[in-house]
């Protein structure tokens, strides 16, 4: 269970590969099997050779690209808010006590709150159209950038605050130049974290009150009741949350070696 | 009266420290010359109050009583005519070797001034080959020399080295205290250099100032008059070592 990872192991390793990639199709073979051989409903469970079909011809009939633009264009502008504000907000937090002893109150009532039920209070306040879109994911990857960009801050090391007092370096200097760049990995991954939420918010706000984009065509192919397209939209939604967080990953890890010579083996 | 010829007066210097409410006695009464020039070694047992010392002369901690008097004035917060040198290399991860060092040097110094100071100290330290490194790409012996270039680029008077090559495995360790002598015998910048290390204390200093704990006070001064380098297995400086561990053994 617990190996160091001596070359011996390389065989280990691919064997572990090998499971991770077989078990899921196996998963899938039997789903196949599972729906062609009536074990399950394929009207409610079609299966996966079907869904992939969909998936083609979603694709080629253009339909799913125009939604999903659809879908990226309001996840782009809601991001985009939600982070400045997050990092701003945080900066302020976690550099000013005053600044956060007034909003650390209202910030632990507001977090907890799902994404999901402030959509009809959205909707009251700037009807239904794309800034209630925009509103709810920037709320949603507001969040992880502020609670990440505040623990950067607050955790600055100590030590490296003794060498700036020592050298009498100016208050300015050390926040920009020690406090700002020692948050930024954790800043990173609250932008990271802060993009998967965003992708999930557009989502829940599409289901709800929209007539485009990927969220939208799950609603209505319940509405038609159209399961293939229904199972073929949640898996696409998955793959793209997948990517955006394995992409930004890189990126992160990219940065760091970069600008800091580590490098993480994984 | 302050001594000119003194860099560093400490008198009667107390510090005390409050945990749970109840006082702890770090330093009692404290008494410290530091000619200019000067190389003095201060060890002590754990807890004997002498990183605190280096604190106090820096102002990372604020003095009980008694006085602190840097070239003559007594220390109000940190002084450029001083520099510290800690345990760890505390060097800034994102920065380059150059950066590093030029990072304190103050603003109102020439840029051409800077790149000077910056060449001349990574020489000194023999890293003028890995001005464009990072930290993270230098070994733990290679870290604290830019340090030491990053506390000597500010023209200090005096430099404090706190336990300095404490995390250093002994050969580094060794090279690094030859280092320091070759560089103070190039400028003679006063150093106070606090371990736990009686052989380096004996190494690099003109005196061991030995302290004593519960509470915190300078237990005796032994002189080192041997010339630089010395021989670690000299006769002289076994019987000096010797002199210190009766002092260690005697508690």
């Amino acid at each position: 269970m617990f190996k160091l990872n001596s070359p011996k192991n390389t065989r280990y390793n691919q064997i572990l590969l090998a499971v991770a990639i077989l078990f899921p199709v196996l998963v899938l073979l039997l789903w196949q099997f599972a729906s062609t051989h009536g074990l399950v409903k394929a009207s409610l469970v079609p299966p996966p050779l079907t869904i992939a079909k969909t998936f083609l011809s979603y694709i080629e009939s253009g339909k799913l690209w125009k939604n999903l633009s659809v879908s990226f264009g309001r996840v782009a502008c809601g991001y985009l808010i939600g982070a400045v504000c997050g990092v701003a907000a945080g900066f302020l937090m976690g550099l000013f006590k005053p600044v956060n002893a007034a909003l650390s109150g209202i910030v632990s009532v507001l977090r907890p709150i799902p994404t999901i039920a402030l959509i009809p209070i959205v909707i009251l306040l700037v009807g239904i159209g794309f800034s209630s879109k925009v509103v709810i994911i920037a709320f949603g990857s507001f969040w992880p950038v502020l609670l990440n960009t505040i623990h950067g801050i607050q955790t600055v090391d100590n030590k490296l605050l003794e060498v700036a007092y020592t050298y009498r370096i100016p208050t300015m200097k050390t926040i920009f130049k020690i406090i700002v760049p020692s948050s930024i990995p954790a800043i990173l991954t609250g932008l990271r974290l802060g993009m998967s939420n965003a992708w999930m918010s557009v989502v829940a706000a599409e289901m709800i009150a929209s007539s485009t984009g990927i969220g939208y065509l799950i609603t209505l192919s319940r509405e038609t009741a159209n399961a293939r397209v229904m199972y073929m939209c949640v898996l696409v939604i998955g793959f793209i949350g997948l990517v955006i967080d394995k992409g930004l990953t890189r990126l992160e890890r990219y940065y760091l070696a970069k600008t800091r010579g580590i490098i993480e083996s994984r | 009266m302050a001594n000119q010829e003194n860099i560093l007066e400490i008198r009667d210097l107390h510090k005390n420290f409050f945990i749970k409410g109840q006082k702890i006695e770090v330093l009692s009464g404290v008494n410290l010359n530091v000619k200019k020039g000067e190389l003095v070694a201060i060890v002590g047992a754990s807890g004997c109050g002498k990183s605190t010392l280096l604190k106090l002369i820096t102002t990372l901690e604020t003095i009980s009583s008694g006085e602190i008097l840097l070239d003559g004035e007594p220390v109000s917060g940190p002084s450029p005519k001083c520099s510290m040198i800690f345990q760890e290399a505390r060097l800034f991860p994102w920065l380059s070797v150059q950066q590093n060092i030029e990072f304190v040097i103050p603003d109102s110094i020439p840029k051409s001034e800077k790149k000077e100071l910056v060449e001349y100290y990574t020489r000194l330290v023999g890293l003028s080959e890995f001005t464009d490194a990072v930290p993270n790409q230098l070994s733990g012996g290679m870290q604290q020399r830019v340090s030491i270039a990053r506390a000597l680029a500010t023209r200090p008077q005096l430099l404090l080295l706190d336990e300095p090559f404490g995390a250093l495995d002994a050969f580094t360790r060794m090279t690094m205290q030859q280092e320091v002598l070759r560089i103070w015998e190039q400028d003679h910048t006063t150093m106070i250099i606090v371990t736990h290390d009686i052989d380096e204390a004996i190494f690099l200093s003109n005196r061991v100032v030995i302290m004593g704990k519960n509470p915190g006070v300078v237990r005796k001064i032994v002189p080192v008059e041997l010339p630089f380098p010395r021989g670690r297995t000299d006769q002289e400086f076994l019987e000096i070592r010797g002199e210190i561990m009766k002092e260690f053994l005697q508690t």
